[in-house]
């Protein structure tokens, strides 16, 4: 009931808070509280999860690091707030966390009438299925009448419904509050399927006994562009998370890391990276930053190729290819705006 | 003007302030007041947040599709249907699982509470090891127990285990033939009704009868006569209208039928046992509260041992049971909405769940669930305060 505690809070501060000066800017509470206060999954392998240590680790946590890196220039001054997909949106509303980095997919009612603001996409996903092995299925549209266990509060559950209704499918969905109740529910054979975005089948699959007792259906039914997110309304706290996203993938498409970054920053001639690494001109101070924001940031965190690599690349249990996150430069999507 | 015109004012004053009838009205202002004043700053202040937050508020989403599906619905529910009718399905899986759960558990907590009383070593002690064992384990383990420990190890759909082939059983739920009404099948449910107005109208009759003669009818015979007689000779007459819809495996699943979701047993069978544990003690104080002289008093106006139960212990015992028995009923209604840890989709599941979650409407949506439970609960209390006063000693 952790969670319905988290959303009562988020309620009563809607409710009670007292009504005082329309919202101060974000980054001076950041910056006079001492640390960043980051909404993170409650615990999905390679995205956000703790580590054997109890360290958050992620691709979607090295999102709350980098901003933190730009901001303190230390890429651990964060505090993790772990949210299940019902309670993440109130805890952004009522001000409990300052950017939510959370597997969310960015929708136009969430950008809207949510009153939030998307600031880029740091994975792009899609929703699929996991069936068994031994069903016999091998395409979703085999699914007519199947009972499919679903975690609640998701777009993932009206998916779900407009895949089955386009294709003229009858839908028995299951809906449990947790994805760790829907796997379980899904392992105990309550359903034929069971359906996430695909990296989550690929995360949740590599945590199962007997993985390869289970197959990943090649259908994806949606558009699932993942990404942090903050509340609309403070411009200048947007620019500092999306442009801290932005380093990362800019870092990466210039070919500079975490390793060779103090060599590139002391003897490179490319303007578009002397300009992010702050040997030139001022991007730092226009974002209300320090010059080494973008510097701190690759020194601590790495770009964003480490970051996927390190966290569910080919290398880890997850094995998810780069794909459309690749660099648009290599047959990707992922495209920084110019630092200029 | 003198010094004893003075006291005298100030003495009145003081008695203003001293009278306890004055006094207590000014405090109850002054309560009422703040509490106004309380909810007026409330309202006040969330409207205001939420236009700082320039979150669209209202109840227009109610007409929005929702686009989801619900495993269990009892009225039509397409993948088309508005939010506000996913509520209208989650009321009523809430509602239908309590009512479930209230008569049940009552039906057991009232044998069990008996049974504790027997004479009978075995029965009693049986009795006293369910009552301390269920109701000492939170609700929630039990809940999850039902549901993943022994529902779920249930054979899979294809190993069903079946009863000629009009029962199937599987870790999908309990399939079951169901009839199929037909043109004609009105008039035996008006047959039904009629007998029921029958059988209500001879009670009161035989009652009076018995208070006025003293002699008794054998109302329990003719009225299940009564209930039973007419549908069936129409039934009969109209030529049987209805037909059977057996369950099929069809593809993944089971259709057509009855079909009964493991979620709806796991959570209905921990409710009613679980409750059915306080209701029985409730039950065995409420006996144990009638003194024994009152049976002493009855056998030895000759009445038998049942007619003592029924007639004499029972009814003063009901006067002690109810009260408690009415935060029972309220309580296993509140507790169905745990219904969330297993995916029964009740109105906490389905409204501040997923509808919640899809619209972003979250006041709103709390408010109108608080709302329900609030309704509900009202509900059952006003009706077991009706219950209470009607059974209450009326002396003459």
């Amino acid at each position: 009931m952790v969670q319905l505690k988290m959303l009562t809070a988020g309620i009563a501060g809607v409710v009670f808070s007292v009504v005082g000066a329309a919202g101060a800017a974000t980054l001076d509470e950041v910056k006079s509280r001492g640390y960043l206060q980051c909404g993170v999954n409650t615990g999905l392998p390679g995205f956000s999860a703790p580590d054997d240590q109890g360290n958050w680790r992620g691709l979607d946590v090295d999102v709350c690091r980098a901003v933190a890196a730009a901001v303190f220039g230390d890429s651990e001054a964060v505090r993790y707030t772990p949210t299940n997909a019902k309670e993440r949106f109130t805890a952004l509303q009522s001000g409990a966390v300052d950017v939510l980095s959370r597997n969310t997919t960015w929708t136009l009612s969430r950008d809207s009438d949510l009153n939030f603001e998307f600031v880029g996409v740091n994975y792009y996903d899609g929703q699929g299925f996991m069936v068994p092995k031994d069903l016999g299925v091998s395409s979703a549209l085999e699914l007519d009448g199947a009972a499919v266990c679903v975690q609640s509060g998701t777009t993932t559950e009206k998916n779900l419904g407009d895949y089955f209704r386009a294709n003229g499918m009858e839908l028995r969905s299951v809906v449990y509050e947790t994805s760790e109740q829907a796997v379980q529910a899904y392992i105990e054979g309550r359903c034929d399927a069971f359906t996430t975005d695909a990296s989550g089948l690929a995360a949740e699959r590599s945590a199962l006994a007997e993985p390869d007792a289970h197959i990943i259906l090649p259908e994806i039914i949606s558009k699932e562009p993942l990404g942090p997110l903050v509340r609309q309304g403070d411009n200048e706290w947007a620019d500092i998370v999306r442009w801290s996203l932005n380093a990362m993938i800019a870092a990466e498409e210039y070919g500079v890391s975490s390793q060779n970054v103090d060599e590139v920053k002391a003897g490179t001639d490319n303007p578009e990276v002397r300009r992010l690494l702050g040997v030139e001109d001022k991007m730092g101070e226009m974002l209300g930053l320090s010059n080494d924001w973008a510097y701190n940031i690759i020194k601590q965190v790495g770009n964003y190729g480490e970051s996927f690599e390190r966290n569910v690349g080919l290398k880890t249990p997850l094995a998810l290819a780069r794909g459309l996150n690749e660099q648009w430069t290599k047959g990707g999507i992922l495209y920084a705006p110019p630092v200029r | 003007m003198t010094a004893s015109a003075e006291t005298q004012m100030t003495s009145r004053r003081r008695s203003l302030l001293q009278d306890e009838r004055i006094r207590g009205l000014i405090l109850q202002i002054l309560v009422a007041a703040g509490v106004i004043a309380f909810a007026a700053f409330i309202v006040h202040n969330t409207a205001t947040n939420l236009a700082r937050q320039g979150i669209a508020t209202g109840f227009g989403f109610l007409g929005n599709t929702a686009g989801f599906d619900i495993s269990q619905h009892l009225v039509e529910y397409k993948l088309t249907s508005s939010y506000g009718r996913a509520f209208l399905v989650g009321l009523l899986n809430t509602l239908v699982v309590s009512a479930c759960g209230i008569v049940l558990a009552t039906i057991l907590g009232f044998l069990i509470g008996v049974a504790r009383l027997s004479k009978n070593w075995l029965v009693a002690k049986l009795a006293t090891v369910y009552v301390e064992g269920i109701r000492n384990i939170p609700l929630l383990l039990q809940i999850l127990f039902w549901y993943f420990g022994v529902l779920a190890t249930l054979p899979s759909v294809r190993n069903s285990l079946s009863l000629g082939d009009v029962v199937f059983l599987n870790n999908r739920g309990l399939y079951a033939s169901w009839p199929i009404f037909e043109p004609g099948s009105g008039l035996v449910a008006a047959a039904f009704v009629l007998g029921l107005i029958g059988a209500i109208a001879l009670r009161r009759w035989a009652k009076r009868r018995q208070d006025r003669t003293g002699q008794p009818f054998p109302i329990f015979r003719a009225g299940i006569g009564l209930l039973l007689g007419p549908p069936l000779l129409v039934a009969l007459l109209a030529g049987l209208p209805f037909s059977w819809e057996h369950p099929e495996l069809r593809g993944f699943n089971f259709s057509g039928g009855l079909r009964v979701l493991p979620e709806f047993a796991a959570l209905l069978l921990a409710l009613t046992l679980y409750t059915a544990a306080f209701i029985a003690e409730i039950v065995r104080s409420g006996i144990q509260a009638v003194s024994y002289g009152q049976t002493e008093a009855a056998y030895s106006l000759g009445l038998r041992p049942r007619v003592t139960t029924r007639l004499v212990i029972v009814p003063q015992a009901l006067r002690v049971i109810i009260p408690p028995l009415t935060s029972q009923y309220l309580n296993l209604t509140k507790n169905s909405s745990l219904a969330v840890a297993i995916g029964y989709p009740d109105l906490v599941s389905v409204f501040t769940g997923t509808v919640l979650n899809q619209t972003g409407q979250a006041v709103e949506v709390i408010v109108i669930t608080m709302l329900v439970y609030l309704t509900i609960s009202l509900a059952i209390s006003i009706f077991m305060n009706w219950y209470n006063r009607r059974i209450a000693l009326v002396e003459r």
